[in-house]
């Protein structure tokens, strides 16, 4: 990494922390940590999966990328660029479509929300919004609201919509978690597909270890938190599409389940 | 018993059992005390043919339509304000939540001081009436908005500006039209108090005034008069709000109450 300024979407971590100072009257203010000195590279185009069980701090460290959450040491960047707020290269999926659509807004609206605020005209935001709500099978939805649509379908617009502005990066937090497994089955078959298609850098927050396997290039482990950081990372080998039912993806399964056992004998929780 | 299901059926049928009971309490108290159907229609004879009722009707509505929809047009961006401005609502809060335990009524005198005895003090206390309830309405809706709303309008490049228009108002539209049909309510209570204390026309002085002349029937002209008033402006607002602010998710609660 000498000199060689990195490709704009790359992320590059460095000891980054999240803590909160105990202001307990007696105490003498210690530091608690969410998060703790995580070394990480994400590179540009990568598929890269946080996963970790529920607390362990991932949706913590996606908040912070995203700029929704200050960092309170290390570094945090964006191609060359230091993050301390929202931008509009790092475009955030959300796991409740219901509080994060808006749902006076149609579906095409709904699309075409980042496009009307940075004024563009109609017609030409007709032309995306109607390309991405194909993209994502919502084609003859266009005029319902969110409150007609099925939890599948509302992931759908929440996707369609952070894609019609054309985000470098993709920040999603466990997404399909809400979701029926056979929804999620094809909802992580179409993500997958789009990433190939469109190339873009996608973190994915998960606690579901086979979804992390199907759709991740490389898979972060989290230790549970507090005191979070990344315990290992696994490269998932194998090209897409992935079958669920592969040996060698159950082989990477029972590798990783091992490890967070291993973890929770080690008196992570007594 | 089905038929007592029925709208048609059960809405007339509570009007006849409702006069038959006002009619015997008329026979039994006499028409000085309660002036029975027919003597109540008299009165109200009496009032139209003169044009009295009809023009003190039109004067109480315009005092509360002009003093709510001022008092609602101050109150909306006031509580957007509060609701996004963490440092102005930790000094407004304590004060709004002393304000709204004083009833309109009790500053009627301050106000005919303050502005006068003519419309300005009327309009002015209706204004009162309605700017605190709409406020805290609009207040609370905004800060019960979802934070993945905000953060995901402004991950999509919303600067404040545009994030204020179309995320907090849209998201807090519902409350601020709840605030709005709720001050309604109040907006009449507060001008009958002023019309009855400091008008020379108005239902609240009819009702006043024909004490009087010990005219029971013309007080219960003005109750009903009030009722009729309330009932319609409160079913005008409501069929307004749903048809107009639908997406926003207003819901028309007597539609909802039929279901």
């Amino acid at each position: 990494m000498l000199n060689t300024s990195p490709s704009p979407n790359t992320i590059t971590i460095e000891r980054l922390n999240k803590s909160y100072s105990d202001v307990k009257p007696g105490s003498s203010g210690s530091l608690h940590y969410i998060i703790k000195d995580i070394d990480l590279v994400v590179k540009g185009g990568e598929f890269f999966v946080l996963l970790g069980p529920s607390g362990c701090g991932k949706s913590t460290l996606l908040n912070m990328i995203a700029g929704f959450v200050s960092k309170t040491g290390g570094s945090l960047r964006v191609g060359n660029d230091e993050v301390d707020k929202p931008g509009k290269e790092r475009a955030v999926v959300f796991q409740q479509a219901d509080s994060s659509l808006f749902p006076w807004l149609t579906v095409r609206q709904n699309v075409e929300f980042g496009l009307k605020m940075k004024k563009m005209p109609k017609d030409q935001r007709q032309e995306i919004s109607d390309r991405y709500i194909r993209l994502v099978g919502l084609f003859g939805h266009e005029s319902k609201f969110p409150r007609e649509l099925s939890g599948g379908m509302k992931q759908r617009v929440q996707l369609a919509r952070v894609l019609a502005n054309d985000p470098a990066i993709l920040l999603m937090d466990e997404p399909f978690g809400a979701l029926d497994a056979m929804t999620r089955r094809i909802m992580q078959k179409e993500l997958s597909q789009i990433w190939r298609e469109t190339g873009k850098t996608v973190i994915f927050v998960t606690h579901d270890i086979q979804e992390a396997l199907l759709l991740g290039q490389r898979i972060a482990v989290m230790s549970t938190g507090p005191n979070a950081r990344i315990s290992s990372i696994y490269q998932v080998p194998i090209g897409y599409p992935r079958d669920p039912a592969s040996p060698s993806l159950n082989e990477l399964q029972r590798h990783i389940q091992s490890h967070f056992d291993a973890e929770l004998e080690g008196g992570m929780y007594p | 018993m089905k038929l007592l299901h029925k709208k048609w059926v059960t809405i007339p049928l509570l009007w006849i059992i409702t006069f038959i009971v006002w009619q015997i309490g008329a026979w039994i108290y006499g028409p000085e005390i309660i002036p029975g159907p027919a003597a109540t229609w008299q009165g109200a004879r009496e009032l139209l043919s003169d044009g009295s009722l009809m023009r003190y009707i039109g004067i109480s509505f315009y005092r509360v339509f002009a003093g709510w929809a001022l008092g609602s047009l101050l109150a909306i961006p006031i509580g957007l304000t509060i609701g996004k401005v963490t440092a102005i609502r930790v000094f407004a809060e304590p004060f709004l939540n002393f304000v709204r335990f004083i009833p309109p009524i009790a500053f009627i005198t301050l106000f005919l001081v303050w502005f006068g005895i003519g419309e300005q003090s009327k309009i002015a206390l209706i204004m009162y009436a309605t700017l605190f309830i709409v406020i805290i309405n609009t207040l609370t809706g905004v800060l019960a908005i979802e934070e993945d709303r905000i953060r995901s309008a402004r991950s999509m490049g919303a600067s404040e500006w545009q994030i204020l228009l179309h995320v907090v108002i849209p998201a807090t539209t519902p409350y601020i039209f709840t605030g709005i049909r709720l001050a309604m309510g109040t907006s009449y209570m507060a001008i009958i108090g002023a019309e009855m204390i400091a008008a020379n026309e108005g239902v609240g002085f009819l009702i006043w005034n024909s004490r009087l002349y010990f005219r029971t029937d013309w007080i219960f002209v003005g109750l009903i008069s009030l009722g009729l008033m309330g009932f319609v402006t409160d079913r005008i607002v409501g069929w307004l709000g749903s048809k107009l602010l639908f997406r926003y998710g207003v819901i028309n609660t007597t539609a909802f109450r039929r279901r």
